[in-house]
């Protein structure tokens, strides 16, 4: 199980110009497997650039993120991405799928780049759409679903790969309460299967969810108030 | 000349080659100034970006050299009508002082160039990209080989007039000539196919030697580069007279053509692999110690060391092979 | 093996998704096959031509021996052939009677000559199927020559010459040699050239020179010469096409950059998924490589099989009149189909390495999108 933890981690924008800007300046904090972490706080409070470089989608201008004992802040891309795509899903705002591809190929792409055994990849790929409801409408265009079932495809696509840790950017922002609702459920069930999983959110059916293990607060890139039980 | 479909390609490749390289060398210079792979900061995070557009050039560039080194040859094949005296390439090469030069120029970047891009290769897989600095200097190395090609190339095409009488490849590879191309044709038989035989086991042991023990790839490189002029060697001296089933007939270049099979791309191309390999064993080996290319020298080694001794053993196969099923019979002259 | 499963996953999702943009990728297909087909069409042609006069010489002598009065070409005596003496190597040697008649009636120039294999009778004459085509004769009719002095002879054609060599028999009328000295009021004795035989091509640059040395008022002209001549030209020929055409190339390449860089932000944002969901820069680099490759291959292919089509089934339709000359009597002949490797070669660098360079860095430059752009 793997451990996140952050030091003093800073991201700069724009660097040496007049518009340079620190979007989340000195941040530490440790996040502990196996438990729900929410990242509370305003839009422009640096949630989502703090989310995309623990996600190893980009690089802390300084300061030092370990991944369990692997040092990750240092690593170019090649690298980062190598990491990424073994332990890390993905859960975007939008959503995020590619239209015009079945619900199954969007599924899949995740898997493109580490080339498994292509039965390998549909039997799992299939087991996952049926676990979350979706069996028959592998074949559809992502267009057609609704918003629950484009959500609930997302989810798959994220656990493709069978990644250790799973970060949902803002993943309420999209549907209405009572499917907020049912995301949170299945997050739940996320949970019980030993996940790791990070949310930023600033909707309250998020962060009050009873799955939601611990909250940080975040305010003009640094933290407000830290590991807050919910429970 | 220059109106010629054929050389108007091979101006246009190199002057195209000389603008990507003279992109990646720019870039090169930038990397060896402001380099630091600890910094997160955004110009470092640019140059790493910029480093795949290098890779991407690199490629591109080396793969048209490849291709250019063909079509020189081929086109020289194809023009020697139009020269008097000329019956194949090795006349038109001869038509003034530039075609040989423009000739090893080419062999030259296409070791440097395969150099190079297993040299990045390996850089790749070291998560601080140890080899950098290295491989940028080497960047800078190559640009002047580029343009010196270009330029050389450009006189050759320039200068080719067909008023000139040119002597073919029956008076250049003749033992009776003089210069280097005759002192090669006139290698005893015996000597050369020694020569390849030895070289060829030697190269061939120290590459299964570096492959059990993970030992020795400069000796292994050093190996290959000795039988890669022995194979030309005895294909000018041997291996071509048996192709031809003729005795006096030495010409490197004639056995391209379709009438011999193309027994020259058979055992060209085995053998230039084959070396550019090798070489690569020996770019690739001495970074054993640095931690984080440890286990990426490993597999690049053995691959690049079962690539090379493969193609080797395959050239010596077909160079055998060709001996044994001529009509020639030099019984007498070298066993 | 994963290095080849990968690449194939790669092309997959990149046919998958040219599929879905039929539209663009239909539009810089078409362009592509257009350049590849002009060029292709040139070289095609021209190489077949080149082949074609290679073939036709073939059988011609090796040696060509004109007099030259005041450096213009005369009637060369026939004593020349015993004045020359017996030189080694030359296997035969005979004198030749020819000339150039005008027909005003279709404007163009025959090419007269005596042939002494034909058995012609003195009214009878054979003529290529060009001249037939332009006066609408068939074998058995009769056709009228204007002599020198203004008498009208009539011949009767006793067949057609050989459609295969049509490119240098269009304008050709073989006929006797009383009916050619009737026709242009010439001396008997003398002929027009004097052609040899050489059986070793080797030996053809000495035998030249002692003919030169032994009637010095005589110009030897060589078959090597012709064709090497022939050869320079039509490379020539085909050059400026290619020169003319470089506007074409350039304007394609101009194209396949626009395209290229001018990705609409339904491609950018699916690149900017696929890198956040765990693709790699060289990932969207090497799918990026397979969409060129295939959309180079078909291009190619398409294009150089229209160009075959239209070289070697509609006779170059298009670029005849610049590449086969300036005669008014077209030849119209099928030409031997060939391919050539060097040609392919080279019409690859003026296609498909324009094209690759052309999109090396807008391609790069949407492969580097941050992962986390789809995040903002």
């Amino acid at each position: 199980m793997n451990r996140i933890t952050l030091n003093n981690v800073t991201k700069v924008f724009n660097q040496g110009r007049p518009n340079e800007y620190a979007a989340v300046r000195g941040v530490s904090l440790t996040i502990e497997p196996n438990r729900v972490t929410c990242l509370k706080g305003p839009s422009g409070s640096g949630k989502s650039t703090l989310l995309s470089m623990i996600g190893c989608l980009s690089r802390p201008t300084s300061g030092r993120i370990l991944l369990g004992e692997q040092m990750i802040s240092g690593l170019p891309e090649r690298f980062l991405t190598d990491i990424r795509r073994h332990t890390f899903g993905f859960i975007f705002q939008q959503f995020n799928l590619i239209s015009g591809l079945s619900v199954l190929e969007n599924v899949i792409l995740p898997a493109y780049p580490l080339a498994p055994d292509h039965r390998t990849l549909m039997k799992s790929a299939h087991e996952l759409l049926e676990r979350f409801e979706l069996g028959h409408k592998a074949e559809s265009p992502v267009q057609w679903l609704s918003g629950g079932e484009a959500q609930r495809a997302a989810i798959c696509r994220a656990l493709i790969n069978d990644p250790q840790i799973l970060i949902a950017d803002e993943p309420t922002a999209n549907l209405d309460t009572k499917l907020s609702h049912a995301f949170m459920g299945q997050i739940a069930q996320l949970r019980k299967l030993g996940k790791t999983i990070l949310i930023t959110s600033h909707d309250p059916v998020v962060f009050d969810s009873p799955v939601v293990d611990s909250v940080v607060e975040l305010q003009d890139g640094a933290v407000l108030q830290e590991a807050v039980d919910a429970a | 000349m220059l109106l010629n479909p054929a050389i108007m390609a091979l101006i246009l490749v190199s002057v195209v080659v000389v603008l990507m390289l003279a992109m990646a060398t720019g870039f090169a210079l930038q990397v060896l100034r402001h380099w630091d792979i600890r910094s997160g900061s955004e110009l470092q995070l640019r140059l790493e970006r910029r480093t795949y557009l290098i890779s991407t050039l690199m490629s591109w560039a080396f793969a048209a050299e490849v291709v250019s080194l063909l079509l020189f040859i081929y086109n020289a094949e194809s023009m020697s009508g139009q020269f008097v005296g000329a019956m194949c390439a090795t006349g038109v090469l001869n038509v003034n002082p530039w075609g040989w030069p423009t000739l090893f120029m080419k062999i030259a970047l296409f070791f440097g160039g395969a150099i190079w891009l297993i040299l990045n290769a390996l850089d790749n897989q070291g998560y601080d990209y140890p080899l950098t600095r290295l491989k940028y200097l080497l960047l800078l190395l190559i640009m002047p080989l580029v343009m010196a090609e270009a330029y050389l190339q450009l006189r050759h095409f320039l200068e080719l007039s067909p008023d000139v009488i040119t002597s073919c490849c029956g008076s250049l590879f003749s033992s009776d000539a003089k210069g280097v191309a005759a002192e090669v044709t006139s290698v005893s038989p015996a000597v050369s196919m020694w020569g390849l035989y030895l070289s060829g086991t030697a190269v061939i042991a120290a590459g299964l030697f570096y492959s059990r023990v993970k030992r020795g790839s400069a000796v292994f490189s050093l190996l290959a580069l000795i039988a890669f002029g022995f194979a030309l060697v005895a294909i000018i001296s041997v291996l071509s007279p048996y192709i031809y089933e003729h005795p006096q007939h030495h010409c490197p270049f004639c056995i391209l053509k379709s009438g011999h099979g193309f027994a020259g791309y058979l055992l060209y191309i085995p053998l230039f692999f084959a070396t550019a390999s090798a070489l690569g064993v020996g770019v690739v080996g001495p970074w054993h110690h640095i931690a984080s290319l440890t286990s990426a020298v490993n597999t690049k080694g053995r691959q690049l060391v079962h690539v090379s001794v493969g193609l080797f053993i395959l050239f010596y196969l077909l160079a055998t092979v060709y001996v044994m099923s001529s009509n020639l019979v030099m019984q007498g002259v070298w066993w | 093996m994963n290095f080849i499963r990968r690449q194939r996953y790669l092309v997959d999702y990149i046919i998958s998704s040219m599929l879905r943009r039929k539209g663009k990728n239909l539009g810089l297909m078409l362009v592509y096959s257009l350049i590849v087909f002009m060029l292709a069409s040139v070289m095609l042609f021209t190489h077949a031509l080149k082949q074609e006069v290679g073939l036709l010489l073939h059988s011609s002598p090796e040696i060509i021996l004109q007099r030259m009065v005041a450096g213009r070409h005369d009637f060369i005596p026939a004593s020349y052939l015993e004045k020359m003496g017996r030189i080694r190597g030359v296997t035969s040697r005979k004198g030749r009677l020819w000339g150039y008649l005008y027909d005003p009636s279709v404007k163009a120039n025959y090419t007269l000559m005596v042939s002494d294999e034909q058995a012609l009778a003195a009214t009878e004459v054979i003529i290529g199927s060009a001249i037939a085509r332009a006066r609408g004769v068939v074998p058995g009719d009769y056709i009228s020559f204007r002599s020198f002095d203004g008498e009208t002879y009539s011949f009767q054609i006793k067949s057609l010459l050989d459609h295969e060599t049509e490119l240098v028999s269009a304008d050709l009328v073989l006929l006797n040699s009383k009916a050619y000295h009737a026709l242009f009021g010439m001396p008997e004795g003398v002929y027009t050239d004097i052609v040899l035989s050489v059986s070793n091509l080797r030996e053809v640059p000495k035998i030249a020179e002692k003919l030169s040395q032994r009637l010095p008022d005589t110009r030897p002209i060589l078959k090597q010469e012709i064709l090497r001549t022939y050869d320079a030209i039509f490379s020539w020929r085909q050059g400026i096409l290619f020169v003319l055409l470089a506007g074409a190339i350039m304007a394609f390449v101009i194209f396949a950059w626009d395209k290229a860089s001018g990705l609409s932000a339904e491609e950018k944002r699916e690149i900017g998924i696929l890198k956040s969901i765990g693709w790699e820069t060289s990932d969207v680099l090497h799918m990026k490589f397979w969409e060129g490759a295939l959309l180079s291959l078909l291009s190619f292919f398409i294009g150089y099989l229209l160009a075959y089509l239209h070289v070697f089934y509609a006779s170059a339709s298009l670029f005849e009149p610049v590449l086969k000359g300036w005669a008014v009597l077209y030849p119209q002949f099928q030409l031997s189909p060939s391919v050539d490797g060097l040609q392919v070669a080279t019409l690859f660098f003026f296609t498909v390495f324009p094209y690759v360079v052309a999109t090396i860095i807008p391609i790069w430059q949407v492969a580097v999108t941050d992962p986390d752009a789809v995040m903002r």
